[in-house]
């Protein structure tokens, strides 16, 4: 059941595996990669200096690309309604898809760091740093962008309002990871990655109970 | 398919502040049919998805044995996928082996092909009854099952509820349209609606 749900949750989430919009998050990651020694003009130690942060935070905003097709579609379908009468919980399937959604988002930013770290001129040490942040801080923004977009699926104008309500959950995440790359230091990942963990752990509940409540509503 | 029933006992349902109906049981065994009648809006989905156990009754119970499955306006297939693959994914979480017959008995071979959302409503309703025949629940709920259908299509679901009854299962359908099966029974859902101040609730 777990393979069957991931399986279906892979082919409409993974990027290049259908329907297009999938590689929107990973596209938009590098042209923001891309576009920012333009705009602040090509100075090696400028953009080694700042290149981790703006990494980060396109990081963030490619997490929040796809969460209008999370869960919004899947309850206009019925897909949940059905899954329930065959005795599939909410929680178990949102933690599918919470892994689902990362498997699609996350290694392809991680993978994606390395021409993003070469157009920012960062160093061996500081790719390292980040990506290890990335690694331990991807799972959270994966799964406190499901969070948000099962809690705003049923209302109207939900997706502007979850790319709202993503930026300060993730803010934890940010501070601590992009914090690690101005010190240097590995130490404060450990935070992101116990943020991650938190978020990873109270999220299959907190969307499953999202999801029964607008079934009821 | 022995021994499926399904009971209610004194429901009511209330949507926002309306109460849409009360003190309706009904309990039906292996082989009953009920068609249960009523204007829009006087409560059949909400009575069926109380059945289902997706919507939680505001007095009275449900009780059943058997495995259900409803069918209502939103059978669960993904738009962008063939009718084939969307049918696929229902099939494998039910595993179900025998797909090809129910595919055959509805005429859904020559569709298998194209993406839901090209699908007419007719056509949809017929692939949600695939799905319906591939779950191999004791008990059905048909939500609407004949909108949309032509008339030969409408006469095959007829067959098929029949042989469904006809098997030890059980059968509710709410339609506002006349529907001809053996030994139908009928529910009309305004016998249950409110006639006094909604304080009269349970």
């Amino acid at each position: 059941m777990t393979l069957t749900l991931l399986k279906r949750d892979l082919s409409r989430f993974f990027p290049f595996a259908g329907s297009g919009g999938a590689a929107l998050p990973l596209l938009f990651f590098l042209s923001v990669a891309m576009l920012y020694p333009f705009a602040v003009g090509p100075k090696p130690e400028l953009l080694a200096q700042t290149g981790g942060g703006v990494i980060w935070i396109a990081a963030l905003l490619a997490a929040i690309l796809p969460l209008e097709r999370l869960v919004a579609s899947d309850m206009e379908l019925g897909v949940f309604d059905q899954l329930k009468l065959r005795g599939v919980t909410e929680e178990a399937v949102m933690a599918v898809r919470m892994v689902a959604h990362w498997i699609s988002f996350g290694p392809m930013l991680i993978v994606a760091s390395f021409p993003a770290a070469a157009l920012l001129n960062l160093d061996g040490p500081t790719l390292e740093i980040l990506l290890l942040g990335l690694l331990a801080g991807t799972p959270g923004l994966a799964a406190a962008g499901l969070m948000i977009a099962a809690l705003t699926a049923s209302l109207r104008g939900g997706a502007a309002l979850s790319g709202l309500l993503l930026i300060p959950l993730c803010l934890p995440i940010l501070i601590f990871g992009a914090g690690s790359l101005a010190r240097g230091e590995t130490a404060s990942l450990g935070f992101v990655a116990a943020i991650s963990l938190l978020l990873v752990a109270i999220t299959p509940f907190a969307a499953g109970a999202a999801i029964k409540a607008a079934r009821e509503g | 398919m022995q021994g499926a029933s399904i009971r209610a006992a004194n429901l009511a349902c209330r949507r926002g502040d309306r109460l849409l109906f009360r003190r309706l049981s009904l309990e039906l065994a292996a082989g009953d049919v009920l068609h249960v009648k009523g204007a829009n809006g006087i409560g059949k989905s909400s009575l069926m998805r109380i059945l289902a156990g997706l919507l939680p009754a505001y007095a009275g119970e449900v009780t059943r044995s058997g495995d259900l499955a409803l069918m209502d306006e939103r059978p669960g297939l993904d738009l962008d996928q063939p009718l084939g693959k969307a049918l696929g994914f229902w099939q494998s979480v039910d595993g179900c082996t025998n797909a090809a017959h129910a595919l055959e008995v509805l005429d859904l071979e020559p569709l298998l092909d194209v993406p839901v959302r090209y699908l007419s409503t007719g056509q949809r309703k017929r692939a949600a009854m695939a799905s319906i025949l591939n779950r191999g629940a004791n008990i059905w709920l048909l939500d609407e099952p004949l909108s949309g259908l032509d008339t030969a299509a409408q006469a095959k679901f007829a067959a098929l509820i029949q042989l469904h009854i006809g098997g030890g299962g059980i059968c509710i359908l709410a339609s506002h349209q006349p529907v001809e099966i053996a030994g139908l029974k009928t529910l009309v859902l305004e016998d249950f609606a409110p006639k006094d101040a909604p304080e009269d609730a349970t």
